[in-house]
């Protein structure tokens, strides 16, 4: 995936939570407090501040692979790391192992719409999500397998996401095909935390000259994604006491 | 039967043996009220259980709690059994003995209990089992399986084999009153011990090899556990010091531990001709040695990487020295380094109580730092968000709780079954106290007078 981060404004701009968060929960009914792919804001050197989408970087020397003990979370063919919530055994050590804190873990039995019983659950489709197991963004494979882009990809709105295919070395935003090679060199692509190691499949496309970001005065707020099927995400009427008192 | 004065021999026996035969109310109590505290910590499981691990107060930010830091904590626990018995056993040092068997059973129980910590804070226990039927070897929680069950496997025999000429000797002296079941179950775990020169000499040379192999399965099992934290990608964890910094924070604490068991036990069945005030001085000693070096260890941790100020370091550092766990860690320093340092030199105030509430401190203290060590890593966060919070739910207080009391239950239940210092071996360390041996008895004796 590249992500072209002179073009992403957070929404901020439709004054809408950021579509590719929040097409991802509809899609995926991921349970209430879990983004897959989050849009982070980090600063600018000259006071301003940039978004930052950051899926799973589905990482080729993936730490979360090496430290899983049951090899419940593994590479496919296509290098997209998958995990199957059939064997997790929710020991969390992937959690431990992520350096972009991409993995949730469902603490409970999610609260789900009545729609994600329709779902046929697999790896590749992690719907409804399953109890005590880890969970995290898998590159919609589902969709590529039938060459449709991952939902975020789709719903966003400045075509900031290009889904590529590293060994046909294209990318598509949707809108435009592009070489994927040249595409990188040409923009200054890297990749977060390069230096850990861990090579992320993601890269991201600096700003180049032009204005990027936004300015450090702006009011306009980063709207959180919304679970329009509301509830607390996971049944938490375990309260602090046994006694069953409410948290806040 | 030869008529003469109760001897060092009897004495000793009596002393050691007399609290299996009678059992005061105190002690149905106690065991009560441990059990109790238990089957509310079961309680507590069982609702995590049924609601998921929303119940207690980790989330996806800091996802490790109290049951990981229980788990290294009750490792630590473990070394007590390994440094006083087996390292002083190789270095042949001959105070050890009226100590060595507690110190096992503290190592046992606690393996025990820590052991069960991580199965405890595990999303799906219903898959544990997975482990074995799909597990992994590049898993630093396979090694950890594998080391634990190997450690756990080679104290139990290790706290076995001292035990049968004891066994022998419950055989031989509680048989009359005591019921069937209970000869039958002495007999068969003295395996025919007759205390012959060649049994003898068999069981030395068994005990020897076993103390030589369980001092690296101890040093592995705490670097192993280490490795858990040391493997990841994560600020304060990514250290190679901490091997050596597991092994020797957990021999003080082991260490700490044992003095406060054998305060206990002194106190409870009369000990005090056999655990003496030098018991006291020397592992007071060896507390204090283990205790400067574990304040080097974290001088040089948190030196090093104070220094250089790498950004998520230093913002850990932050989070530790004067942000939210700044109590936490400075408490460290207060009840686990300055004011038993200060107990233990200071020699105004009576020996025995200075050590055992420094050794308490201590135990505290370290239970601390290994909090210190799980949670605030896990608050830095990783990429540009909040700091991570985290609270620990009345279910994770339940069931440390019943940790505590699972590990003093094992210990009260232990105290009861078999003598909890080793008579045979105080015997023969004291030999010289009974030259005129009786020639005629059988069993223990028999084999005292061969020596």
């Amino acid at each position: 995936m590249v992500i072209d981060l002179k073009r992403c404004d957070g929404c901020v701009g439709l004054g809408l939570p950021p579509q590719c968060t929040q097409s991802c929960i509809n899609g995926h009914f991921s349970p209430k407090g879990q983004q897959w792919i989050e849009v982070f804001q980090d600063k600018l050197p000259g006071g301003g501040s940039y978004f930052l989408p950051t899926p799973c970087f589905q990482c080729e020397n993936a730490p979360c692979v090496n430290v899983c003990p049951v090899g419940a979370t593994y590479h496919t063919e296509d290098g997209v790391v998958l995990i199957d919530h059939h064997r997790c055994i929710g020991c969390r050590m992937c959690m431990a192992a992520c350096p972009y804190q991409r993995r949730f873990f469902n603490w409970a039995t999610p609260e789900v719409p009545p729609e994600a019983a329709f779902a046929e659950y697999s790896p590749e489709y992690p719907v409804p999500a399953v109890k005590g197991t880890v969970i995290k963004c898998m590159f919609c494979v589902h969709f590529l397998r039938d060459g449709r882009l991952p939902y975020c990809v789709l719903a966003c709105p400045r075509k900031v996401l290009y889904m590529a295919d590293l060994v046909e070395d294209i990318a598509s935003n949707g809108r435009e095909i592009v070489k994927l090679s040249s595409f990188l060199d040409n923009n200054n692509a890297y990749r977060y935390k390069e230096e850990l190691g861990t090579q992320p499949r993601v890269w991201f496309l600096p700003g180049h000259g032009q204005e990027f970001g936004r300015k450090s005065g702006d009011p306009r707020p980063l709207y959180p994604p919304v679970w329009n099927w509301g509830g607390e995400g996971f049944d938490r009427s375990i309260g602090i006491w046994p006694w069953g008192e409410k948290p806040e | 039967m030869i008529q003469r004065k109760p001897g060092y021999i009897e004495r000793l026996e009596s002393t050691a043996l007399g609290p299996l035969n009678t059992t005061g109310r105190n002690y149905y109590l106690f065991i009560l009220l441990l059990s109790a505290v238990l089957m509310w910590g079961v309680y507590a499981y069982f609702v995590q259980v049924y609601y998921g691990l929303v119940s207690t107060g980790m989330r996806d930010m800091v996802f490790w709690g109290l049951y990981i830091a229980n788990f290294v904590f009750f490792l630590g626990i473990a070394m007590a059994g390994t440094v006083i018995s087996a390292v002083l056993r190789v270095t042949r040092a001959g105070w050890r003995t009226p100590i060595t068997r507690m110190a096992e059973i503290v190592t046992v129980s606690a393996l025990m209990v820590g052991a069960l910590m991580p199965i405890v804070d595990l999303g799906r226990p219903d898959r544990v089992w997975h482990i074995i039927a799909y597990g992994r070897f590049q898993s630093a929680i396979m090694w950890d399986v594998i080391v634990i069950t190997t450690y756990l496997a080679g104290s139990l025999i290790y706290l076995y084999l001292p035990l049968i000429p004891d066994f022998a000797l419950m055989r031989d002296r509680l048989s009359r009153g005591a019921s069937t079941l209970k000869r039958t179950v002495y007999t068969l775990l003295a395996i025919g011990w007759r205390g012959t020169a060649d049994q003898h000499h068999r069981l030395e040379k068994a005990i020897s090899i076993t103390s030589i192999a369980i001092i690296p399965m101890a040093a592995l099992t705490h670097t192993v556990a280490s490795f858990i934290f040391s493997w990841m990608l994560r600020p304060g964890w990514d250290s190679t010091i901490y091997g050596i910094y597991f092994i020797i924070g957990a021999i003080f604490s082991g260490i700490a531990s044992i003095l406060i068991v054998m305060a206990v036990f002194r106190k409870l069945f009369h000990l005090e001709e056999y655990i003496t005030e030098k018991h006291f001085r020397y592992l007071s000693y060896l507390l204090l040695s283990m205790m400067l070096i574990y304040l080097y260890l974290i001088m040089t941790e948190y030196l090093t990487i104070g220094y250089k100020l790498e950004g998520e370091e230093k913002h850990l550092l932050e989070l530790l020295f004067i942000g939210k766990n700044a109590p936490w860690f400075w408490l460290f320093f207060i009840s686990g380094m300055l004011v038993p340092g200060f107990l233990i030199l200071f020699p105004r105030l009576p020996l025995v109580p200075r050590i055992v509430v420094a050794s308490v401190l201590v135990n505290f203290a370290m239970w601390l730092t290994r909090f210190t060590i799980v949670v605030p890593t896990l608050q830095v966060p990783l990429m540009p968000a909040a700091v991570g919070t985290y609270s620990a739910t009345w279910v994770e207080w339940s069931i440390t709780a019943a940790g505590f009391a699972g590990f003093m239950l094992i210990f009260a239940v232990a105290a009861k079954l078999v003598p909890i210092v080793s008579v045979w071996e105080i015997a023969e360390e004291n030999k010289e106290h009974e030259p005129e041996m009786p020639e005629t008895r059988t069993g223990f004796m028999e084999r005292s007078s061969l020596r």
